[in-house]
Parts: C-alpha cells; sequence; structure tokens
C-alpha cells in the first residue's frame, strides 16, 4: 500500500546529469525560449508596419547590448533546436538508438549548433560596419 | 507533477561516521543513504571506512561487509550476487545500477549509494515497488491466444525468436525506471521504460494473438506518450539493454496501424 510517511527517495540531488538528459533539457529549453522569441520576431515585423518611429525603437531596443544578447540566445536556440530536432526524426524512424550513436549525435548538435551559431553572427557582423 | 525539491520529511541531514579498523591501508569511504521508519526522524546519510584490502570487489561486497562487520542495521535487497535477480538496484555514484555488478574500482572518490531515484522508501535502500509492480500486472504480461493449444511447443523461427533479444534479459530491476526524469514527474500514470520494454516484448512477440488489444492499451498520452526519447534508461541499463528503443518500436506501430 502506498504510504505518505515514508519519504520520498533523492532524485534530481543525487543524478548526475547525463548526456543524454542534458540535451533534452536543452532541446525543450530552448523550444520555450524560441516561442518568446517568436513574439519579438513577432513585435519586430509589427513595429515596422506601424511606422518609422515605432520601428526606430524596436531597432534601438535589439541593438542594445542586452537585445543582442537576446538575438544571439535566439539564433543558437533556432540551431540547437533544428539540429536536436533532426535527431529526433531519426529516432521517430527508429535510427540511431543504440549508445555509442546516441553519444556520437548528441556531441554533433552540440558542435553543429554552436558552429552555425557563430558563423551566422560573424556573416551578420562581416555585412555591417555598425559594431 | 513536477516538484523539483524534496518533501520536508525526505530531506537528508548528515548522519554518523563509522571507522576502519586501526592500520588498515586502502580505505574507501562509503557514504549510504539511511532511514528508519521507526525513528520518526529523516533520512540521513552514515559514512563508513572500508578496508579494501578485506574487501571483494563488488560495491555489493562491500554492503555485506558493512552489514556484517561494521553496522548489522544497514538494511538493503540482495540476492544472487551476479546480475540476474535485479535485486540489488541502487543509485551508486550517481547513476542506476546493480551493486553486485558495479566494481569499486571505477568509483572516484567516495563511494554514494542511494536508494532507487524518487520512490517512496520503506527502510535504508529498500524502497517500495509497489507501483511499478501494479504497472507491470497492467500490461498483461503472459502469452494471449485464441487459437486452440497445440499439442506440442508452439513454434517460432529463428527470426521470429530473434525479435525477442535484448527483452527476455530484462531483470525488472528498475533501474532505468528510476532514471527517468519523465517518470519522476509523472510515475503516477506514466508506464515508465521498465514497464514499455516488458509490453513491447509480448506486443513482439510472434505467438502472441493480443498485438491489437495490446497496442491499444497502451495508446494514451500519458501511459505510453511522456516517454520523450530522453534516454537516460537505454543510458543506466545493467544489461545494456535499449528500453529507449522499445518505446519507440510500439509509437511506430502504432502511427503504422493508424
Amino acid at each position: 500500500m502506498p504510504d505518505d510517511t515514508r519519504p520520498l527517495s533523492p532524485h534530481l540531488q543525487v543524478y548526475r546529469p547525463q548526456i543524454t538528459s542534458m540535451l533534452s533539457i536543452t532541446h525543450r529549453a530552448t523550444g520555450v525560449f524560441l516561442a518568446f522569441a517568436a513574439l519579438l520576431l513577432a513585435y519586430w515585423l509589427a513595429s515596422a508596419a506601424y511606422g518609422p518611429e515605432a520601428f526606430n525603437r524596436a531597432q534601438e531596443f535589439l541593438e542594445s547590448w542586452f537585445g543582442r544578447l537576446v538575438l544571439f540566445a535566439f539564433t543558437f536556440s533556432l540551431f540547437y533546436h533544428m539540429c536536436n530536432g533532426i535527431r529526433h526524426l531519426g529516432w521517430d524512424a527508429l535510427w540511431g538508438f543504440e549508445l555509442p550513436t546516441l553519444r556520437v549525435t548528441g556531441v554533433l548538435v552540440i558542435i553543429i549548433s554552436m558552429s552555425l551559431t557563430v558563423f551566422s553572427w560573424l556573416m551578420a557582423y562581416g555585412h555591417t560596419d555598425k559594431l | 507533477m513536477v516538484e523539483f525539491n524534496l518533501p520536508a520529511n525526505s530531506r537528508v541531514t548528515r548522519g554518523q561516521a563509522h571507522k576502519a579498523a586501526a592500520g588498515a591501508k586502502r580505505v574507501k569511504r562509503f557514504k549510504i543513504y539511511r532511514f528508519d521508519p521507526d525513528s520518526g526522524e529523516n533520512p540521513r546519510v552514515d559514512t563508513y571506512e572500508v578496508d579494501l584490502d578485506t574487501c571483494g570487489p563488488m560495491v555489493l561486497d562491500a554492503l555485506i561487509k558493512i552489514k556484517n562487520e561494521m553496522d548489522s542495521t544497514l538494511t538493503f535487497r540482495r540476492s544472487c550476487r551476479e546480475g540476474v535477480c535485479g535485486s540489488c538496484a541502487f543509485n551508486i555514484d550517481g547513476t542506476n545500477t546493480l551493486a553486485c555488478t558495479k566494481p569499486i574500482r571505477e568509483i572516484r572518490g567516495d563511494v554514494k549509494v542511494y536508494p532507487l531515484p524518487h520512490m517512496p522508501v520503506i527502510k535504508d535502500l529498500v524502497p517500495d515497488l509497489s507501483v511499478p509492480y501494479a504497472q507491470y500486472a497492467s500490461i498483461e504480461p503472459w502469452l494471449k491466444s485464441d487459437t486452440p493449444a497445440p499439442t506440442a511447443e508452439r513454434l517460432q523461427s529463428i527470426e521470429e525468436r530473434r525479435e525477442l533479444d535484448g527483452m527476455w534479459e530484462c531483470i525488472l530491476c528498475f533501474c532505468c525506471q528510476t532514471s527517468c526524469p519523465s517518470y519522476w514527474w509523472n510515475g503516477d500514470r506514466y508506464l515508465g521504460p521498465a514497464i514499455l520494454l516488458q509490453a513491447y516484448r509480448w506486443i513482439a512477440d510472434s505467438r502472441d494473438e493480443a498485438k491489437g488489444e495490446r497496442l491499444d492499451n497502451v495508446d494514451d498520452p500519458f501511459r505510453l506518450y511522456r516517454c520523450h526519447t530522453i534516454m537516460n534508461c537505454t543510458n543506466t541499463c545493467p544489461k545494456h539493454l535499449n528500453p529507449g528503443k522499445a518505446i519507440a518500436s510500439i509509437k511506430h506501430l502504432l502511427l503504422k496501424r493508424r
């Protein structure tokens, strides 16, 4: 019989972080962040439709150090969620479940999403004289 | 429900220290979760210094040595001491595994031994497994057949039999079950990796005639689809089985059936 007076054994407190669960929680976190980032994108587009004054205010925010930090996180989230999403597609087709494959594709997701993020920002800064 | 912190009665306090005998050269510290239901106190972590020169190679050897020589109140399940019974499953050094097949030398620093995570604790390292056992019963883990029983064995081809490899070896130790964050948060409704591996073991059995019924039973947002392919299960299985893949195979069959 379940007994409520029994203590619950430690879980998050003692379980060593695993590459499997860390990549999974990052997938979820980036997904949630992307939902908010989509609102930001909508705000930016709406401001452009609203008029030059509103657009300038949006631009000012996005070009501030905080705005750029948000955009950087947006870019990384997008690439990470996409790369790990491809991993999920593989799993849906029953591919990539063996442990060595799981670890290799996991590390690849990290490397590729980080590279794409850095590459995008280098491209962006390469095309502007404003730093 | 997701509850990151432990309830007030479950917070772990610092316990007693048991020193090794004087003159011990290779001393390893074991930090072991203790809970005494009769004391009314919170769980604690006791420290035991074990002389490895007079101890067998596995974590279970050390636990038995501690119980025999240092503290007979230490309570844990064990039986076969060779990885086939599934009794001595604990959280050792941060991941779930069997104490009898986990060499002490693989662990750097102190050896931390906790009960299987996010389970009600009966005493010390003994968790209450009645929920997973009830979940196991719910998938009806026996051969179901409507055709009259044959006079001889129900034969399988070599290929049909091969489908069951990687599933019949499961010893129901629940290492995977209690490594799964999804099971931690939704263990009352999600069947969990160990049970779903068993569900697929019967779905994939060529002799079973209740495949559709079995698929219906698991086709549920909670019972099956709380699996988000986190894969801690496969990562921790001491028998090197692949519950994550078995669950994906069930999802795949459900998709094909649609």
